[in-house]
């Protein structure tokens, strides 16, 4: 269908209502603006609106926050993170021209912005900014002031904004789930003992992640950063990575290792010259802990397809001679270790190929936050999919569905007017969507083949039919 | 006091056998078949003693004195003593009732002129003289009072070595006495092996016999027989010193140099082999040297080279007690301190020391203990030790050192990676030829076993640290320690268990049960869930009826260890009942008939449990439902909607009759 003017980010917001009381100071609630180059008036006449809608709405249900308002041209998500703060997103609904009676007019395609897709898409925006930056109030904390938010904020929504291709949202998002590698108990000890010999070898090491291309092995973090950060190494720092590497040659995997082999460093995060004496940027997350935030570096190793992420304590200073040990240390353990995956990788890849059907499906448990999907045929958020995006649309449908009723067991068929069916299952918190483009078939068949996919896909858990 | 017991691994046992010294009228034998030493005084005639390790192997007599004895040794059985007092010929007397014989008969060897070297009892009734032109093996017939000749071998022989271990004989020929023949007897042949030339460093000009029988030692390593050469090599810049070099005869075949420890001293010296290790003395420094052959060593593909496994180090001192001298003063016994690694030391094999003139015989015994600090790397410790008789206790100690979960320890798992490795291949051949056995003994005994496939079974290690081993004495004293300790130490244990899990996998070992029960609780302990999660997602945890009742006892701590049960229980496949009552027991009585229904159990399932379960829940659509589920049950069973009276329904129908009655009132 083609869209006239697509789905688009037209505002995004932050504000705190409990800044400049007082009249005339209204500019000083907003903390962040989007576009920046929005001019003040309408900014503080948006925030305004928006505060008021949220005020009147709490007098119908003070337990409950207003989430999202529709209009016809727009679609707003509130989100209050933090006491006081609220986060605010604002998008233009897609517009199509339709033919009626002869006359083309402009229609609004509202059912294809859906609310909980985008909800997430705005709580994911907080999480990446907290766990980067910290939370807003631990900023505001050190000085009361707001200037050092705002400066952080401008910082990183300026560059975050840029690749939210909010148009390329989906079920995903509101999964914001995290790809495990399939890997044979063998394998993953030697993947989880070398977590472990590092973080002995090496004491100043918290946590320790261990990805394979995009999919995670083991996280020593807990999963809710583990999300956080996962969405951050596969959305935006690996395909930067990869593309460098890409660089070296015709033979990008094997030369990219070799090339880096011989170009001094493997690290992503770190110095990129062992030689020398600068240790290059490392950045710092914050991650969640009972008693506020701790904060440590984030250094990134990789080699063969194999990413190391080592958290360590933010009191330490990283010195050359730790990046060169730990060199020493990971280089051929884990060249060895990422050609011990490579090879059951693509063993699986192969088996797995060779046992596709028809049927598309998305998976997600909300107990681990594993996800898998056959729908995404990448998982760079390109829009890259392999059923039309309608019939996607639907499973966050059935999804937001499973969410409101909170049922413990439950199943979902819908048939589209295009021959595609579309099955989705929930049962002991896990979710499963399959999507199946049949002509002609009934319930019955429909029914069986969701079956059989159940049966590959889950024979080794407990998931009801 | 303690601390200084403990430094000397080299010990003289303490059961010492004293005789009578040497001395102008006694002369002191020493037999290493029987290990018997023979004190004759004055040629005999004022009688001989004998004392040997047991009470049959001690005694004394009298004989006559017909000249002075040159070699004098009782049979196996001790029944026939065999006294050699000349050149040609050796007499025999006969104690076939325990008493000594009167009379005496003789054997002459066969060729004339030739020199008996010596001869050795090879069997209960077979005996064999070494001559300087060969060897005759003879069958005593005491009964006759008559030796018959059995087989003979003609050679030029210098001297010659015998090991009593393995009856095989080395007899030494040529110029230099570098050509050597190793002879080995067996059941009245003599099986001729094939002949080996020993390197010389310098052949001397002109040539004279430079190989001596003081530098040839036969032992049995590691079931292999084996024979160790002393090799003095010249003084001077860049000489390596003496060496040892060791010839293996692998499966009594063919004599084949092997390895050469590096001894790096000159002067005298003495090898004694303890417990399968070669311990060399050095006089000049009184201390000794140990070598392990199994041990890892530079190597050229054929020969392996060693270092000392231990460096020089004394063999601990030792007091010997005389008894009281009869003295109306001194009643007390005296301590008398013996001179260590003295000039009157003579060594026999395989670990018998002699000081001739204190009149003593020790063993030489190996302490452990000491060397846990005396060897450095753990892995060549637990390597060394593993090999060692009886040593579990002391094997299990350094485990439990290594594992103490002290700050420097910590920064060490890839050692202790390292030595669980070690540990579970020598485990792993151990369960292995365990199978074969298992798969070799229940046949028919006629089915043919190849015999060498036998000799693959037989050398079993040493000691084998199984799992069982590994959890009663180290992994269990986590728990203990966990509940003391706060915190820091987690980590590590949660490291340990995994690497010994991980090392296991590696070796194809099972992993039984209670280690994976230890990991979970660990890690619930340290309320690591996300990773126990991980853990459990891999399959790294065997799945097991008893860890998934564990699992659901952690659902209050861990929500999703819930979730994970059930999926183990649903793997099992035998636990289908115990999914039943998971899911009744959360008030899923949908899900729960469904689950029956897919395992198509439905006819067997109590309604009674279900109905119960669904008037618990309180709605009463639940109930109608669950009501009706089984009224159509009964009418496919048994034609009718209504319970069996066995069933005990009663009070779920009426319940039923209240709900559906309710609504109309």
């Amino acid at each position: 269908m083609a869209h006239d003017s697509p789905l688009s980010l037209k505002y995004f917001y932050i504000y705190n209502s409990s800044y400049g009381q007082k009249e005339g100071e209204e500019a000083q609630k907003i903390l962040y603006y989007y576009p920046t180059k929005t001019d003040l008036d309408s900014q503080i006449k948006n925030v305004g609106l928006t505060e008021a809608i949220i005020k009147f709405t709490e007098t119908f249900n003070c337990n409950q926050q207003c989430e999202s308002l529709h209009t016809q041209k727009t679609r707003q998500l509130y989100y209050q993170p933090e006491d006081g703060f609220w986060m605010v997103l604002v998008l233009t609904v897609p517009t199509a021209t339709k033919t009626k009676e002869g006359i083309d007019h402009l229609e609004y395609q509202s059912d294809e912005v859906q609310d909980n897709i985008y909800w997430a898409v705005l709580k994911q925006a907080y999480r990446s900014f907290q766990l980067f930056n910290g939370s807003f109030s631990n900023i505001l904390d050190s000085e009361k002031d707001p200037t050092k938010l705002r400066y952080k904020l401008d910082h990183f929504f300026a560059k975050y904004l840029i690749k939210l291709k909010p148009q390329h949202a989906d079920i995903l998002d509101v999964f914001h789930g995290i790809q495990f590698l399939p890997l044979d108990k063998k394998t993953f000890l030697h993947v989880q003992t070398l977590v472990n010999l590092l973080e002995c070898s090496f004491p100043k090491v918290r946590h320790t992640a261990f990805l394979y291309n995009d999919q995670l092995v083991w996280s020593g973090l807990e999963p809710d950063d583990m999300q956080a950060m996962y969405r951050y190494l596969i959305t935006s720092l690996l395909p930067a990575q990869m593309e460098t590497e890409l660089q070296g040659g015709p033979m990008p995997r094997q030369s990219a290792a070799f090339s880096a082999l011989h170009f001094g460093s493997r690290f992503v995060s770190g110095p990129s010259n062992l030689q020398g004496d600068d240790v290059g940027k490392i950045p710092k997350v914050y991650l969640k802990n009972d008693d506020g935030p701790v904060i440590c570096h984030l250094v990134i190793y990789r080699a063969l397809n194999a990413t190391v992420c080592l958290f360590i304590d933010e009191a330490v200073s990283l010195e050359m001679d730790f990046f060169q040990r730990l060199d020493i240390f990971l280089g051929h353990r884990l060249t060895s270790l990422g050609s011990e995956i490579a090879e059951q990788f693509n063993h699986s890849v192969a088996s797995a190929a060779s046992a596709e059907s028809g049927a598309k499906f998305v998976y997600f448990n909300q107990l681990n936050r594993a996800q898998k999907s056959t729908i995404h045929l990448d998982n760079r958020k390109s829009g890259n999919i392999s059923v039309p995006v309608d019939v996607l649309r639907i499973l966050a449908d059935v999804n937001a569905d499973f969410m409101e009723r909170k049922p413990t067991t439950g199943e979902t068929i819908v048939k589209t007017m295009n021959d595609f069916w579309v099955v989705g299952k929930l049962s002991n918190l896990r979710e499963f969507y399959v999507v199946i483009h049949h002509k002609n078939a009934n319930l019955i068949e429909i029914n069986e083949e969701v079956k059989k996919l159940c049966d590959s896909q889950f024979k080794s858990i407990f998931f009801n039919e | 006091m303690e601390a200084s017991v403990d430094e000397y691994y080299l010990e003289l046992s303490s059961s010492v056998v004293k005789f009578d010294s040497v001395s102008k009228v006694t002369n002191v034998f020493f037999d290493d078949t029987n290990k018997q030493v023979f004190a004759v005084r004055s040629g005999g005639v004022m009688g001989v003693v004998v004392k040997g390790p047991t009470a049959a192997t001690t005694t004394d007599f009298c004989m006559e004195d017909k000249g002075p004895v040159v070699s004098i040794k009782f049979s196996p059985d001790q029944k026939v003593l065999a006294i050699q007092r000349s050149k040609s010929s050796v007499e025999f007397i006969n104690f076939l009732t325990g008493e000594m014989d009167n009379v005496e008969y003789s054997q002459s060897c066969k060729g004339k002129n030739h020199i008996i070297l010596g001869f050795l009892w090879t069997n209960t009734r077979e005996i064999l003289f070494v001559t300087d032109h060969g060897v005759e093996l003879f069958q005593v017939v005491p009964e006759k009072k008559c030796l018959k000749v059995q087989k003979t071998f003609s050679l030029s022989v210098n001297w010659f070595v015998y090991c009593p271990q393995t009856c095989l004989v080395l007899l030494s020929s040529g110029t230099l006495g570098n050509q050597m023949y190793p002879l080995h007897i067996k059941g009245g042949n003599i099986n001729k092996l094939s002949r080996f030339d020993v390197e010389i460093p310098a052949v001397p000009k002109p040539p004279k016999l430079c190989l001596f029988e003081r530098d040839i030692t036969l032992a049995v390593l590691y079931n292999e027989a084996s024979i160790i050469i002393l090799r003095h090599n010249p003084r001077g810049a860049g000489s390596p010193g003496a060496e040892v070099v060791v010839y293996t005869l692998v499966k009594m075949m063919t004599a084949k140099k092997t390895h050469v420890l590096r001894v790096d001293l000159s002067g005298r010296f003495a090898i004694n082999v303890v417990d399968n290790l070669i311990i060399v003395h050095h006089q000049a420094s009184k201390k000794s040297l140990m070598f392990d052959i199994a041990m890892n060593g530079e190597t050229d593909g054929t020969v392996t080279y060693h270092q000392p496994v231990v460096g020089l180090q004394p063999i601990k001192p030792f007091t010997l007690s005389l008894p009281a001298v009869p003295s109306p003063v001194h009643t007390e016994p005296t301590q008398v301190h013996c001179e260590l690694y003295s000039p009157n030391w003579v060594v026999f094999q395989p670990n018998i020391i002699i000081d001739a003139k204190l009149g003593c015989l020790w063993t030489i015994t190996l302490n452990l203990q000491p060397l846990l600090t005396m060897i450095h790397d753990k892995c060549i410790l637990v390597d060394f030790l593993m090999k060692r008789s009886d040593s579990k206790p002391v094997v299990i100690q350094v485990l439990q050192e290594v594992l103490e979960p002290t700050t420097q320890n910590c920064s060490h798992l890839v050692v202790v990676a390292e030595l669980f490795d070690h540990l579970n291949e020598v485990y792993r051949s151990f369960l292995q030829s365990e199978l074969q056995c298992h798969v070799a003994t229940p046949a028919s005994s006629s089915l043919s076993v190849s015999p060498s496939k036998l000799q693959q079974v037989l050398p079993k290690p040493c000691i084998v640290i199984d799992q069982s081993d590994m959890y009663t004495n180290v992994f269990s004293k986590f728990v203990d320690r966990a509940r003391e300790s706060e915190e820091g130490t987690g980590k590590f244990e949660v490291w340990v268990l995994l690497e010994y899990i991980r090392s296991l996998t590696d070796y194809h070992i099972p992993v039984q049960h209670y280690l994976y029960e230890l990991l979970i609780n660990s890690l619930v302990q340290h309320e690591a869930y996300y990773q126990l999660h991980q853990l459990l997602q891999y399959h790294v945890v065997s799945d097991s009826k008893p860890l998934a009742c564990l699992l659901l006892s952690l659902e209050s701590l861990y929500p999703a260890a819930h979730q994970l049960a059930l999926d183990m229980l649903k793997r099992l496949s035998t636990a289908n009942e115990e999914i039943i009552e998971v899911l009744l027991s959360k008030q899923q009585i949908l899900p729960a008939l469904r689950f029956v229904h897919s395992v198509g159990s439905v006819d067997q399932v109590s309604a009674r449990k279900f109905l119960d379960a669904a008037k618990a829940t309180g709605d009463p659509n639940v109930f109608i439902g669950v009501f009706k589920f089984f009224e159509q049950r009964n009418l496919r069973l048994k034609g009718t909607t209504s319970f069996a009276k066995g069933e005990h329904c009663d009070i779920y129908v009426k319940h039923f009759q209240s709900l559906c009655s309710g609504p109309v009132q």
